[in-house]
């Protein structure tokens, strides 16, 4: 039987990849082989139309904040609306930190300059002078059961959500979306943003599986369901950040 | 000099004894003892080398460049105070200069030689005043303690600012992020640079890092590049462009694993020269070392003398036999520094049994996720040259991951969180005559450096 193919789409590659969120594609792409999947990465640069129907998962991650100057007229003009589009019809999405700041309606610096996006989802970034910085464990309801997941985090954007907006998880230790109110992240159908990087997925599989699942169920209707993975390794690096960081 | 300071002194003088009765290589702690009992310490010890300080920063070869400079003023007949254990925060510094400081706190060095974080510039330069300055290079480090390269590059310029009146700075031109430094208002720059087109590519590699114009953000057009994002680049909407270097390398030749020769043009004349150290790379270290050297009025004979004279740095890369086994030694902190250490050690023939340990402390940078921006894919490819790669270290099982995801075979694969353990089993697997590699983070370099001391084997490090 041919293997099932999952189309992933990697938002600007060269500009995005701060810290280390090319191991969300390096996960992302290994685990979808090892489920029997047939991987196909495509990458989304700057003045690049694409057409966000056609994929299965989107990857985003963080930028510079020079570099993120420069992306978000283009995400504004180019691939904002349709990526929208995508996402309300359910598209499997992973927007890490800069990207997560741009699924929202802006960023505000600290000096007082505005940032316009696109607004694809009710939520808003402020700039401050500090940096909130540090190891990251939350615990998320995402997985019908409570489950932790684990991760660093490295802004000085604080993010708030409108009403109406779930956050992907609750604090239990770092600072998450602002510091304040112990939310962490945004969860809207099947889209996640998030301050974690780490990367993030090597050390939550649960979450790569979650991603790679909504992908599929868009995609095939329900009809390719994933297994469970050996992922011992994965785990005892999960648990050794918990064990560490998160009592 | 008063008697705070002096008392301050004597106090700072006291734990490096202590330490060093101790047994360990107290690179740090004196220096925060004196600054509590005297804030102004190293502005006082500072300011007495009669031929002034000279400060080393940026991402990659400070430490080389340091060691070169240092061979340089040796050569010239001047006596050097110098931190040599690459202890490069403001207590660093400070106990470089309690350490080289008599009980009256007279300073024996004739010139200060300091490794600077890039972070610490500000308050370093503001209470030093060095006379001259070297920028190396701006890659991705660490970045959970900086913030961003931005900000890193933004630290060194406010340290800029404070050079003392008339200080010149040595800038690696071929740096997009340093040349925009050196432009900057109030900076008098030496720009140095490779002049030897044929030896590049035109091709960037994944870990390139300043990639878009300084000026108007747009993509750089490169028409060669030397090593990750280091070359000649201009750019196509406005113009900015790598500045004409006046420190040069326009020829470079006989080329092996123990260095190169090179020829070099400088504004006081040309030479010759025969690097022991090998790599690129290190072609770059010299000529920051150089215009560093000239920034600081060193003559062009000592410059050459001292060049040729340096021997690859502090636990960059050394070899320590143990049970009549090699042990092979390299530091990683960043993925271009652990790239070049993988395509090291791939070069070499025989089969690879490899330790890695990585920490996640601060002096190695609290956030690991740049493991995912090294290319551990390459190695990886050749894993049937590979016996075993053990994974040790407090993020021991981040680095396993990594592996895994790499496509390392899981056989191959050993978590043993404890430096100790994983060593005996390194040594333990592999055959008489045999290498074991191990690539360990900063702190870890440094746990492992005693571990192996303890059973017997290498000099002290304070002693290299």
């Amino acid at each position: 039987m041919e293997r099932p193919r999952i189309h992933i789409g990697w938002l600007y590659p060269e500009y995005m990849n701060l810290y280390g969120d090319r191991g969300n594609i390096i996960v992302l792409e290994q685990r979808s082989r090892w489920h029997g999947l047939d991987p196909v990465v495509t990458q989304v640069t700057l003045g690049q139309h694409a057409d966000f129907r056609q994929f299965d998962l989107v990857m985003m991650g963080g930028g510079q904040d020079r570099e993120q100057g420069l992306i978000a007229e283009d995400f504004l003009k180019v691939k904002g609306s349709s990526l929208g589009e995508a996402i309300h019809d359910g598209l499997a999405v992973l927007a890490v930190c800069g990207g997560y700041q741009m699924l929202g309606k802006y960023f505000k610096t600290y000096k007082g300059e505005v940032l316009h996006f696109t607004g694809i989802l009710d939520l808003w970034t402020e700039g401050s002078n500090d940096r909130l910085i540090g190891n990251v464990v939350i615990e998320s309801d995402l997985f019908g059961e409570t489950r932790t997941l684990v991760g660093f985090e490295n802004h000085s954007g604080k993010t708030y959500l409108g009403k109406g907006l779930k956050p992907l998880g609750k604090v239990i230790k770092g600072y998450g979306n602002n510091g304040q109110d112990k939310m962490e992240g945004v969860l809207f159908k099947n889209c996640i943003g998030t301050y974690l990087h780490g990367s993030i997925l090597p050390k939550n599989p649960h979450l790569a599986d979650w991603l790679i699942q909504k992908a599929l169920d868009r995609r095939y209707g329900g009809q390719v369901k994933i297994a469970e993975l050996n992922d011992e390794l994965e785990l005892k690096a999960h648990q050794a950040i918990i064990r560490r960081f998160g009592q | 000099m008063n008697l705070r300071t002096l008392v301050a002194v004597w106090a700072g003088k006291g734990v490096v004894t202590a330490t060093r009765l101790a047994g360990r290589g107290g690179t740090t702690l004196p220096g925060t003892v004196a600054r509590k009992l005297s804030p102004d310490v190293l502005q006082q010890l500072s300011a007495q080398p009669s031929q002034g300080v000279i400060a080393v920063t940026g991402t990659n070869g400070k430490t080389t460049t340091s060691k070169m400079l240092s061979s340089m003023f040796e050569a010239a007949g001047w006596s050097v105070t110098h931190n040599r254990a690459g202890a490069n925060l403001v207590s660093g510094l400070t106990t470089a200069f309690l350490q080289s400081a008599s009980w009256w706190g007279k300073v024996q060095g004739r010139v200060g030689l300091l490794e600077i974080d890039e972070a610490t510039m500000p308050q370093a330069c503001r209470e030093i005043r060095p006379k001259a300055a070297v920028v190396t290079n701006f890659f991705r480090d660490q970045l959970d303690r900086y913030g961003e390269l931005e900000h890193t590059v933004n630290f060194v310029g406010k340290g800029l600012a404070n050079l003392a009146p008339g200080a010149q700075t040595a800038v690696n031109a071929d740096d997009p992020n340093c040349a925009a430094l050196g432009r900057r208002g109030g900076v008098t720059p030496l720009f140095y640079g490779l002049e030897v087109p044929h030896t590049g590519t035109k091709e960037m590699n994944q870990t390139a890092d300043a990639k878009h114009c300084t000026v108007c953000g747009t993509f750089y057009d490169y028409e060669v590049y030397y090593y990750a994002h280091l070359g000649k680049y201009r750019c196509p909407n406005c113009g900015n462009e790598r500045p004409k270097p006046e420190v040069y390398v326009d020829r470079i030749w006989d080329v092996d694993a123990r260095g190169s020769s090179l020829h070099v043009v400088t504004p006081q004349g040309e030479f010759e020269a025969r690097l022991q150290i090998p790599g690129l790379y290190n072609v770059y270290n010299a000529l920051g070392a150089v215009a560093g050297a000239l920034a600081m009025g060193v003559p062009l004979e000592a410059i050459k003398k001292g060049l040729e004279s340096t021997t690859s740095g502090f636990g960059r890369m050394e070899l320590i036999k143990m049970r009549e086994r090699d042990v092979f030694m390299a530091l990683v902190k960043n993925p271009v520094g652990f790239n070049s250490v993988i395509q090291t050690v791939m070069q070499a023939g025989a089969r690879k049994n490899i330790l890695i340990a990585i920490n996640d402390l601060y002096a190695d940078g609290t956030d690991v996720s740049w493991l995912w921006d090294v290319d551990f894919e390459a190695l990886a490819a050749h894993a049937d040259e590979i016996n075993f790669v053990i994974c040790s270290g407090l993020r021991a099982e981040d680095m396993a991951v990594r592996l895994k995801y790499a496509g390392m075979p899981l056989n191959k694969l050993t978590v043993e969180k404890d430096l100790d353990a994983a060593l005996e089993q390194g040594l333990k697997f592999i055959h008489s005559g045999e290498l074991l590699y191990i690539m360990p983070t900063y702190t870890a370099m440094l746990q492992m450096r005693e571990i192996i001391q303890k059973k017997g084997f290498a000099k002290k490090f304070w002693e290299v």
